[in-house]
């Protein structure tokens, strides 16, 4: 919890930045206080404490998930300082994205129904401004107004879902509700799968699951690419961490109710994703609906519930959040101000640098999933509970979907390394960056070689 | 230790490699790579001739998922091992002449390939070999990527994305075979043999095609081969050599070690199929050999016709037929990598690489005809060379087990000679025309690669059996192990 304090005050520390005029050492405190938010979640480890009456749970899911959380928005900080130096309303802009990684905290961390709205809705409403944050660009206003209308749309099905679930079991804590579960009352049962089905749209509008994705591919490309890496990263695990603390522990006596609905979804998210991405050609937009793919490749962990189903996903999100940091990173750089990106403009990277095409290949290598790169565990360790398990149909399909995923991730590769392009100035890549991107390479390889690092943790 | 020194040699050499500029990382591949050959020779000469696998190191790896990091040596790693120490250097001898553009990461790739390579011969748990399985095929793709001819992003990925999903189907077939694992499940080499043995006969056949699919994709076996023509023939002359001389191994290497001893009844029922497959592929492929008109398409064809012969000997499960395949293995990598070196001569002297434009280098190339004649020899298998034993043996085998399948099998013979022959008639004899009157005779570096292969080709031909001693033990043992276990079913 004293994590919490020390984000919350960091927030509200940005804002009165704006006030009392010192934009310039707001960014050294930013990563300062992150590190110790990171810290202090670390020393609350094996303590299940529990907060504001059963409202927060910090167990050692939600410290690893909101741990993990901190690291990577560390991480995205080192990226993405420039984009906070050129532009107007920086402290604004510092005291969003904390506010966010403070509404992720709450979401991952929640014992309590109405904490996970309020965390889902801290978190929402600042991303909300941030995918709009570059005000003169349409496709900004654009992709921030239509997260803001489905988003609120989602959240008005969540709400309703939670409205549902107090009728049928008359309590909003999630362990009194999973209790009350054990012994269903047939006559509710209407009401409750309504309940649990209306939560489960809501959330999954989160991840962007299929058929509920259609807001990421524009939001991902019409917000600014740092702000598409933030919600690419920390709200994806965000939101995975409170879709699996809900059907995992909440909801797992019920869950006949559920389980069918969820593999359908995982189904048609793990096609439509990955045969979609084939035909994109703005990188943004294969980066999003690869991002909807690997929620697809989570969801198969849900579906194949079981003790190991939450290090599986851990370890998966973590290692999806930092291939995804370093992608990120290096389309930021070869973009420069522009925010528009399409393949092309990868071309000849490997001649103009070669550091970069190097980041970006293994980073694309462990999205697709190629040993010994960390996606590849991860992928392999979620087909193997689930192949344990008898969904054998939904790992075929998970391969032969991965196999088209290497298609399109490959595509990038072969731009940087074969096609040439007119550009020959090679352009300087800050350190901060490269600081981040060896970071990211190291994390990326050294989870592919000892997977037992994060996997034995939940 | 020595295994691991083996696998991370390379891997060290590689990254010191990246560091250096083109000329140094020339040297440099070479000195590691021959670093390498010298302590798989002491390897060879410390290894006693027995059943037993030697040299072994295990430590727990991934330990809650069964994993270890679990590597050793045994007769038929050792010969697998010594053709890739031996092949290394002279491939990257081979590229002397050339000066690619960021050569250094060129060579890293190559030592990179040569650490996979040598894991994956040397793996003793599943998902290890698996691992290092996958690893090869980065590099390989890298190098036809980033060096390769016309069309190669295209190429190249579908020659990625075919091996891939053969990969991934035997990883799930590995995957099935752990999960049946007694008690706590381990990927370990004896604990995957355990279980598969164990299966019913019909899991066990589904199994086969499973595993087998990803070593048919390797090797190619038809009709999983239609990536191999273009992957060669776009891929740079080192690329090509490391795929045909060793990668193609691999897939054999898998099926003995990791097939026929898993899955026996599944071999029981569905080898035969596979041996026709690989049949149909030797003389679908030596009659597609005849009529290329390009140099590299042609052995590139002939490649696949040679391993269905492999590969057929390998399902006769018959100790003939496995040690036919060993010997052929080492024989056949020695042979292409030759043959490969030969095009690449032609090409960098002509810039051509097609058979109608060429004619009459013998007239101005002696020494080059008569290195081209012995390697063709052995490629066309004339008693003497080294090719000779191999398929002898595995003729026999295959002879044995079906007189008609090996009558079909011995036209890979007489259509290898076909092919082999009239390419070299168009190609050396007659008279020069504008391409090829000034064709200089070999230099330096091209005699180096080439009088090694030269010398190997006859020295094996002629007295084969050091070679057949080592994997002699670990083969009979094999086919104890598997006879005792027919006879218990």
């Amino acid at each position: 919890m004293n994590a919490v304090y020390v984000l919350s005050g960091l927030g509200i520390f940005s804002l009165l930045a704006e006030i009392f005029n010192f934009r310039k050492a707001l960014f050294p405190i930013v990563i300062l206080g992150l590190a110790v938010a990171a810290g202090l979640l670390v020393m609350d480890w094996n303590t299940d404490m529990s907060h504001y009456s059963n409202m927060l749970l910090f167990d050692n899911f939600a410290i690893a998930f909101s741990a993990a959380i901190t690291v990577i928005a560390l991480l995205w900080f080192l990226m993405s300082r420039d984009y906070f130096q050129n532009n107007t309303h920086v402290t604004d802009h510092f005291a969003l994205v904390i506010f966010v990684i403070v509404g992720a905290v709450f979401m991952v961390s929640y014992a309590n129904l109405a904490m996970l709205f309020l965390g889902l809705e801290i978190l929402s409403i600042a991303l909300y401004v941030l995918a709009g944050s570059r005000m003169n660009d349409l496709f900004s206003n654009e992709a921030s107004f239509k997260y803001f209308l489905m988003g609120s749309f989602a959240t008005g099905f969540l709400l309703f879902g939670i409205a549902l679930i107090y009728g049928v079991t008359g309590s909003f804590d999630i362990y009194v509700i999973s209790d009350k579960l054990l012994t269903p009352n047939p006559e509710s049962s209407a009401l409750l799968y309504g309940g649990v089905l209306l939560l489960l749209i809501g959330l999954a509008f989160k991840i962007s699951a299929v058929p509920f994705h259609f807001w990421a591919p524009d939001v991902y490309e019409g917000s600014p690419t740092v702000v598409t890496a933030f919600m690419s990263t920390v709200v994806k695990m965000a939101a995975f961490g409170a879709f699996f603390r809900l059907f995992a522990t909440c909801f797992a006596p019920v869950s006949p109710q559920w389980v069918d609905v969820l593999q359908v979804i995982t189904i048609l998210t793990l096609i439509v994703s990955n045969v979609t991405a084939v035909y994109q050609y703005s990188v943004k937009r294969i980066l999003a609906y690869s991002s909807v793919a690997h929620a697809g490749y989570m969801l198969i962990a849900l579906v194949a519930l079981s003790d190991v189903s939450a290090g599986a996903i851990f370890y998966y999100v973590c290692a999806y959040a930092v291939g995804s940091i370093a992608a990120f990173a290096v389309l930021h750089n070869v973009n420069g101000n522009n925010e528009t990106a399409i393949v092309d403009t990868f071309n000849g990277l490997g001649k103009r640098n070669p550091f970069l095409a190097f980041c970006m290949t293994v980073s694309l290598l462990s999205l697709a999933g190629i040993p010994p790169m960390a996606g590849f565990f991860g992928k392999y360790y979620i087909f193997t509970v689930a192949f344990q398990l008898g969904f054998t149909g939904l790992v075929f399909l998970a391969i032969i979907m991965s196999l088209i995923g290497i298609y399109y991730y490959f595509r990038i590769i072969i731009a940087m390394y074969l096609k040439s392009s007119d550009k020959t100035t090679a352009f300087e890549v800050p350190v901060l960056h490269q600081v981040v991107l060896v970071i990211c390479l190291i994390i990326t390889i050294g989870l592919g070689i000892f997977p037992d690092l994060l996997i034995d943790l939940i | 230790m020595l295994t691991a020194l083996l696998i991370f040699w390379p891997f060290v050499a590689a990254m010191v490699a990246l560091a250096l500029n083109t000329k140094q990382a020339k040297g440099w591949a070479l000195l590691a790579s021959i670093v390498e050959l010298v302590i798989s020779i002491y390897v060879a000469s410390m290894f006693t001739r027995d059943a037993s696998t030697q040299f072994d190191l295990s430590t727990p790896w991934i330990s809650s998922l069964g994993i270890n990091f679990n590597i050793g040596i045994d007769g038929i790693s050792l010969l697998l091992v010594l053709l890739t120490t031996v092949l290394t250097p002279l491939i990257v001898l081979s590229s002397y002449k050339y000066n690619y553009e960021k050569g250094a990461s060129f060579y890293a790739l190559i030592l990179f390939m040569e650490m996979a390579l040598i894991g994956v011969f040397t793996a003793l748990d599943g998902f290890l070999f698996y691992i290092f399985w996958e690893m090869a095929l980065i590099p390989i793709y890298f190098i036809c990527l980033r060096w390769g001819g016309v069309n190669r992003g295209v190429v190249t990925l579908k020659f990625f994305i075919y091996t891939l999903a053969g990969s991934l189907v035997m990883l799930l077939g590995f995957i099935y075979l752990y999960l049946q694992t007694p008690g706590e499940h381990s990927f370990a080499l004896n604990a995957l043999y355990e279980a598969g043995r164990n299966l019913p006969a019909y899991e066990q056949g589904l199994l086969f095609w499973a595993i087998f699919a990803a070593f048919a994709v390797k090797m190619p076996v038809f009709p999983l081969h239609t990536w191999q023509p273009d992957t060669y023939h776009t891929a740079p002359t080192q690329g090509t050599m490391l795929l045909s001389g060793i990668m193609l191994k691999m897939g054999i290497y898998g099926v003995i070690r990791w097939l026929i001893p898993v899955v026996p009844a599944g071999v029981a029922a569905w080898g035969n199929t596979a041996l026709v497959l690989s049949v149909i592929g030797i003389v679908y492929a030596s009659c597609l050999a005849i009529v290329q008109k390009d140099l590299k398409r042609l052995i590139a064809y002939s490649s696949i016709a040679h391993v269905g012969l492999i590969a057929a000997g390998l399902f006769t499960m018959n100790k003939i037929g496995m040690q036919g395949a060993m010997i052929q293995m080492v024989s056949h990598g020695i042979v292409i990598v030759g043959l490969f070196y030969v095009i690449d001569i032609i090409i960098s002297r002509t810039s051509t690489q097609e058979i109608a434009l060429l004619g009459g280098i013998r007239n101005v190339a002696p020494i080059f005809t008569t290195v081209f004649v012995v390697i063709m020899l052995g490629s066309v298998a004339l008693p003497l060379t080294s090719g000779f034993v191999g398929e002898f043996l595995l003729i026999n085998s295959v002879f044995q087990y079906n007189y008609i399948l090996g009558a079909v099998a011995g036209l890979t013979m007489i259509l290898g000679a076909v092919y082999m022959l009239r390419s070299f008639q168009q190609t050396m004899l007659g008279e020069t025309n504008s391409n090829t009157s000034t064709f200089a005779d070999l230099d330096t570096t091209e005699k180096l690669v080439l009088y090694p292969i030269v010398i190997m080709i006859v020295l094996i031909g002629v007295y084969p059996a050091p070679l057949l001693k080592i994997s002699e033990a670990a083969v009979d043992n094999m086919f104890m192990i598997l006879s005792n276990y027919q006879t218990l079913k």
